[in-house]
C-alpha cells in the first residue's frame, strides 16, 4: 500500500514537471510571437538596427509617390459566403522595366472591375510617378475579369520588355511599343480563359524565344462573374487536382504563342500558386517548379526537345501542404537553387510548416526539407523572396502572410476547420461552406525577415530592422532603389495599400550587381546563372522572370559580399556560353553583354 | 473497445469456454493490429504521420517505457504494452505540434499514461488516457499545438476503411451501440444548429463528423468502455450527453462566444468527453459499487 502511494505520488510528480515543461516552452514560444505590440516595443532605431543587423528598413511608398490600394474584386453572388476567401488574392506586383531606362519601374495590379492598375515609372530622382493610364497598362481589370498578376520579359526580342497580364479569366500579352504597351488581343494565341495566379517566363525549349508558363487555379470552365454553379471549389483540402489546368505556350516568334502542354508533359490540375523556373538538377536546361494549394509541390525537370519530367521520389509527392509560394535560392552558398514555398499555420488548427528544400538533385539526391524553427512557422504565409538583405553574402527570407484581415473580434478558422474535414467532395460546393461574413482568417499577421546567419540558420529581425506592417501581403519584389547597394521591397497588399520599405545598409559591406543583356531574342537573359566567388565561398544567382507568389523581382542580379572581394565571377547564359570575369569591381552595378 | 481506449479489461474466464478461438483473442489485439493499418496505410497514401517517423517514435517510445516503468513502480506484474501502444500511436495521431517540436508528444505520452496510474477513483482511472492526453495540451501549450483538424485527403476508400475497421472493432467489443448513440445524437444535434443558426446548414453541420479525428473519436475513444458507465443504457446515456456537450462548444464557438482559438473550438468533441465522461463514471461508480474496480464490463463478455 505504501509502495503504490509513493509510486503515485511520484507519478503525480512527473505528470506536474512535464505539464510545468510544456507551460514553460508555450509561454517562451508565445513571448516571442510578432504581434502589433511586441512588435512596436521590439523596433529599433534605424541607427541602432544597422549596427545590429546591417541595415534597417524605412516604409517610404508616399514619399516616394506611390500611392497605389489594391481594390478587391466582387465575384457572382452565388458565391458571396466565400467571396472574402476568392477575392483574398489579385494583389501583385513587379519590378520592370517599363520604358528601358534602366531603372525599375514597378507596376501593381487591382482586381475590382473599373479599377485601375498603377506603373509607378522611377525618375532618375528615385520618385516615381503612376503613367500606367499614359501608357495603356491602367484599365486592365475589364470584362476580361480581375487581374491577378504581371510578368515581364523581352518576348519579342526587340530589346524592351513585354508584359504579361494574368486575371481570374482571360489572360493578356502587351507589347511594348518604345514605352507604350499594345494589347496583343486573340493574335498573342493564349488561352482564352485560364483563371490564374502564377506564370512565369522561360526557354522552355531551348530556342532563345521565351515562353510561357501559366497556372490555373480555379477551373477555366467558370466564369467567377457569372456562374451556373457554386461547385468551383477544391475537392479536397489534400491532394486535390480539379483545378484549372496549367498551359505552356511555346513561343512561335512574333508575338505568338502555341500551347504545347501535353506535348511536353506539364500537364497539371493542381491548384498552382506559384512557379518559378531556374536549372535545378545541373543539367544546364531550365526547369519548372511549382507550389500547389491544397496538394503536393511538382517539379518538372527538362530533358530537352521540349519534354519534361514530372520528377518523382525526390520528396515531393507524398506531402500535401498549401502551397502558395516558390523562392528559389542558394540559400546554402552550394550552387544548387534551394526552394522555399510558403504554408499555412495557425495555432489550434493547423501547423503545415513552410518548406525549406535544401537541393540535392545534381547529386543523385532529393529535395530535402531541411526547414525548422521560425522558418516554418509564419502563419498564413505568401510571398517570399530569397535576397541578401544585410549584404553578408547570405541569402536572407522576407515572407509575406496574412489571408483576410477583417473584424478583430470575429475569426472564421471555426468555420474554417467545419469544411476543411469534409470528405467526399463536399468541400467543391462553395453552398456547403459555412458563410465567411466579417469574419478575419489568419487576419493581422506580421510579415517575417529572416535573418540567414549562415548554414540556413535564420533569425527573424522584421520588428527589429522595421518590418512591422499587419495588412495582408501577397506578393513581394526587390529591386534596388535608388542604385545605392541595396535591396529594397515593393509589397502588394490585398485590399490595402502598397508600401515601399527602402533598406538603409551599413556602410562597410562590399556588394556587386550585374544586369544581363543576353543576345536576342532573349535579351532579358531570363534563365541567366551568375555565380560569385569570393573569400573562399561562392554564391549563385539565377534571372527569373516571376518567383515568389504574385511577383517578379528586377532581373538586375544583387551580391552582397560583407568584407570579401570578388575573386571571380561566372555568367552562364541561356544560350550555354560561359562568360568568366577576374576579380570585377565591388561596389557597383556591371552591365555585361553577351557576345556573339 | 477501440485504439484510443488504454483499458485493461479482461474476459471473464467463466465465459471464455464458450466463445470461439478469434472470440477469446483478447480485442485490444484487434484494435491494436487495426490501428497498425490504418497507420501504414494512412502513411503510404496521405501521410498522416507527417514529414518524419520521428514524431510516432518518440510517441510510441514514450508511451512504452511510462508504461514499463509506471506498472513496476506500482508493483503490477508485466507490462501492458498493448495499452502503451494504442496510446502511443494515438497521440501521434491526434497531435499536430508546430514545426519540428518532438517534446509534446513526449509530454502527452507521459500524460497519456501516467494519469492512467494517478487519476483513479476507487481504483478505476476515470478520464480516457489519450483523451486527457491531447486536451491537456491544447490547454497547457496552445500556440504550438494543434490537433488533427484536417482530412487524409479526399480518399472515401480510406474513410471507408477507417469507418469499416472502427464498426468491426466496436462490434467485436460489443460497444457498437456507444457510437451509433453518439452518432446519432450528433446528427440530431446538427439539425438542431441548422434549424437555430442563420447562416448553418444541415450538410455544413454534418461535414465534420466525415472526417479523420470525428471517425477515430467516434469509433475508438468514445467507446473506451474502461471510461465509461456499466450498462448499456447509461452508456448511451453519456454518449448522448457527450454529444449534447460537444453542440453547445459549437454553439458558443458559432456565436463568437468562445474565440476561434479557445481550445474547446479546436476539439469540440474532445472536450465534450473530457468534461462529460469521467462526472458521468464517478456518478455511476458512486451509484453502483459494481462498477468499481474489478466489476468493470468485460470488453467481450
Amino acid at each position: 500500500m505504501r509502495r503504490t502511494t509513493t509510486a503515485r505520488l511520484l507519478m503525480a510528480a512527473v505528470l506536474l514537471l512535464a505539464s510545468t515543461w510544456a507551460v514553460v516552452q508555450d509561454a517562451r514560444h508565445a513571448s516571442m510571437a510578432p504581434t502589433a505590440a511586441r512588435v512596436a516595443a521590439a523596433r529599433l532605431e534605424c541607427g541602432q538596427s544597422r549596427e545590429r543587423h546591417g541595415f534597417c528598413l524605412r516604409e517610404r511608398s508616399r514619399e516616394l509617390g506611390v500611392e497605389f490600394v489594391h481594390a478587391k474584386a466582387s465575384y457572382d453572388p452565388k458565391i458571396k459566403g466565400v467571396e472574402p476567401h476568392v477575392a483574398g488574392v489579385g494583389a501583385s506586383v513587379a519590378a520592370c522595366d517599363a520604358n528601358g531606362d534602366g531603372l525599375d519601374d514597378l507596376y501593381f495590379t487591382s482586381s475590382a472591375i473599373g479599377a485601375k492598375n498603377a506603373l509607378y515609372v522611377q525618375a532618375p530622382d528615385g520618385s516615381f510617378r503612376d503613367e500606367a493610364e499614359d501608357r495603356g497598362l491602367a484599365s486592365l481589370s475589364d470584362a476580361r475579369g480581375p487581374c491577378m498578376g504581371s510578368y515581364w520579359a523581352d518576348a519579342d526580342g526587340d530589346g524592351d520588355q513585354d508584359v504579361l497580364v494574368l486575371r481570374y479569366g482571360a489572360p493578356s500579352l502587351h507589347r511594348n511599343d518604345g514605352g507604350r504597351f499594345v494589347d496583343l488581343g486573340a493574335a498573342a494565341g493564349l488561352p482564352a480563359r485560364v483563371n490564374g495566379n502564377a506564370a512565369c517566363w522561360f526557354d522552355a525549349d531551348g530556342d532563345g524565344l521565351l515562353d510561357l508558363y501559366l497556372a490555373g487555379y480555379f477551373r477555366a470552365e467558370h466564369d467567377l462573374m457569372r456562374l451556373d454553379t457554386t461547385r468551383i471549389m477544391q475537392d479536397s483540402f489534400e491532394f486535390s487536382s480539379n483545378g484549372g489546368r496549367n498551359h505552356l505556350l511555346k513561343n512561335l516568334g512574333g508575338m505568338r504563342f502555341e500551347d504545347v502542354t501535353t506535348q511536353a508533359g506539364v500537364d497539371s490540375t493542381r491548384w498552382t500558386l506559384a512557379v518559378a523556373s531556374a536549372d535545378m538538377d545541373g543539367d544546364g536546361r531550365a526547369d519548372l517548379y511549382l507550389a500547389n494549394d491544397y496538394g503536393p509541390e511538382e517539379l518538372f525537370l527538362n530533358r530537352g526537345g521540349l519534354r519534361f519530367e514530372r520528377k518523382k521520389g525526390v520528396g515531393l509527392e507524398e506531402s500535401s501542404k498549401s502551397g502558395m509560394c516558390v523562392a528559389l535560392g542558394d540559400f546554402l552558398n552550394d550552387g544548387a537553387q534551394g526552394v522555399y514555398v510558403t504554408n499555412i499555420s495557425k495555432q489550434g488548427y493547423l501547423f503545415q510548416g513552410n518548406n525549406l528544400r535544401a537541393n540535392r538533385l545534381a547529386s543523385g539526391g532529393r529535395l530535402q526539407n531541411i526547414a525548422e524553427g521560425i522558418v516554418c512557422d509564419c502563419g498564413w504565409a505568401w510571398g517570399a523572396q530569397f535576397a541578401d538583405f544585410d549584404n553578408d553574402f547570405d541569402l536572407d527570407l522576407v515572407v509575406m502572410n496574412g489571408f483576410i484581415s477583417a473584424s478583430r473580434e470575429r475569426d472564421y478558422w471555426f468555420g474554417m476547420a467545419k469544411i476543411g474535414v469534409a470528405t467526399g467532395g463536399i468541400a467543391e460546393d462553395a453552398s456547403f461552406w459555412p458563410p465567411i461574413e466579417d469574419r478575419s482568417l489568419s487576419g493581422y499577421e506580421v510579415s517575417r525577415l529572416l535573418l540567414n546567419q549562415g548554414r540556413a540558420r535564420f533569425v527573424d529581425v522584421a520588428p527589429e530592422v522595421g518590418l512591422v506592417d499587419e495588412l495582408d501581403g501577397r506578393g513581394v519584389a526587390l529591386f534596388d532603389h535608388g542604385g545605392d547597394g541595396d535591396l529594397d521591397l515593393a509589397i502588394a497588399n490585398n485590399g490595402q495599400r502598397a508600401l515601399v520599405y527602402e533598406n538603409e545598409a551599413a556602410a562597410g559591406r562590399g556588394w556587386i550587381q550585374f544586369a544581363l543583356r543576353g543576345a536576342a531574342p532573349n535579351t532579358s537573359a531570363v534563365g541567366a546563372r551568375v555565380v560569385v566567388k569570393a573569400a573562399g565561398r561562392q554564391l549563385a544567382q539565377v534571372v527569373m522572370a516571376g518567383s515568389g507568389y504574385a511577383s517578379q523581382s528586377s532581373l538586375v542580379l544583387h551580391f552582397g559580399l560583407g568584407d570579401a572581394r570578388p575573386e571571380e565571377v561566372e555568367v552562364r547564359w541561356p544560350s550555354g556560353r560561359v562568360q568568366r570575369l577576374e576579380a570585377p569591381a565591388s561596389g557597383r552595378r556591371h552591365l555585361l553583354v553577351e557576345g556573339p | 473497445m477501440g485504439p484510443m481506449a488504454t483499458t485493461e479489461a479482461t474476459a471473464g474466464a467463466g465465459t471464455q469456454d464458450r466463445w470461439p478461438f478469434w472470440a477469446r483473442i483478447d480485442p485490444r489485439w484487434y484494435s491494436s493490429t487495426l490501428l497498425t493499418t490504418i497507420l501504414v496505410v494512412g502513411q503510404w497514401r496521405h501521410q498522416i504521420l507527417g514529414d518524419s517517423y520521428l514524431p510516432w517514435m518518440v510517441a510510441l517510445g514514450t508511451a512504452v517505457l511510462a508504461e514499463i516503468l509506471s506498472r513496476r513502480a506500482l508493483g503490477l506484474p508485466g507490462a501492458n504494452f498493448l495499452s502503451a501502444y494504442i496510446s502511443g500511436n494515438s497521440v501521434a495521431i491526434l497531435l499536430k505540434p508546430q514545426g519540428d517540436l518532438l517534446w509534446p508528444f513526449v509530454v502527452c505520452s507521459l500524460l497519456s499514461i501516467l494519469s492512467k496510474h494517478v487519476l483513479q477513483w476507487r481504483g478505476r482511472h476515470l478520464w480516457n488516457p489519450t483523451n486527457l492526453g491531447v486536451c491537456a495540451m491544447l490547454l497547457l501549450a496552445p500556440t504550438q499545438i494543434s490537433m488533427l483538424s484536417h482530412q487524409w485527403g479526399n480518399d472515401l476508400a480510406f474513410v471507408a476503411l477507417l469507418w469499416l475497421v472502427g464498426a468491426a472493432t466496436t462490434l467485436r467489443a460489443r460497444v457498437v451501440h456507444i457510437s451509433l448513440a453518439w452518432l446519432a445524437a450528433f446528427v440530431a444535434f446538427a439539425g438542431l444548429r441548422a434549424m437555430v443558426l442563420p447562416q448553418a446548414s444541415f450538410v455544413g453541420e454534418l461535414m465534420p463528423v466525415t472526417g479523420p479525428m470525428y471517425t477515430l473519436f467516434l469509433f475508438f475513444m468514445v467507446t473506451d468502455p474502461k471510461t465509461t458507465v456499466r450498462t448499456k443504457g447509461g452508456q448511451m446515456a453519456v454518449a448522448v450527453l457527450v454529444a449534447a456537450c460537444e453542440c453547445l462548444v459549437r454553439f458558443a464557438c458559432e456565436l463568437d462566444l468562445l474565440a476561434a482559438t479557445n481550445p474547446l473550438c479546436v476539439a469540440p468533441p474532445m472536450y465534450a468527453l473530457f468534461l462529460v465522461g469521467p462526472p458521468a463514471l464517478w456518478w455511476s461508480m458512486r451509484n453502483d459499487p459494481r462498477s468499481a474496480a474489478g466489476g468493470a464490463r468485460p470488453a467481450h463478455a
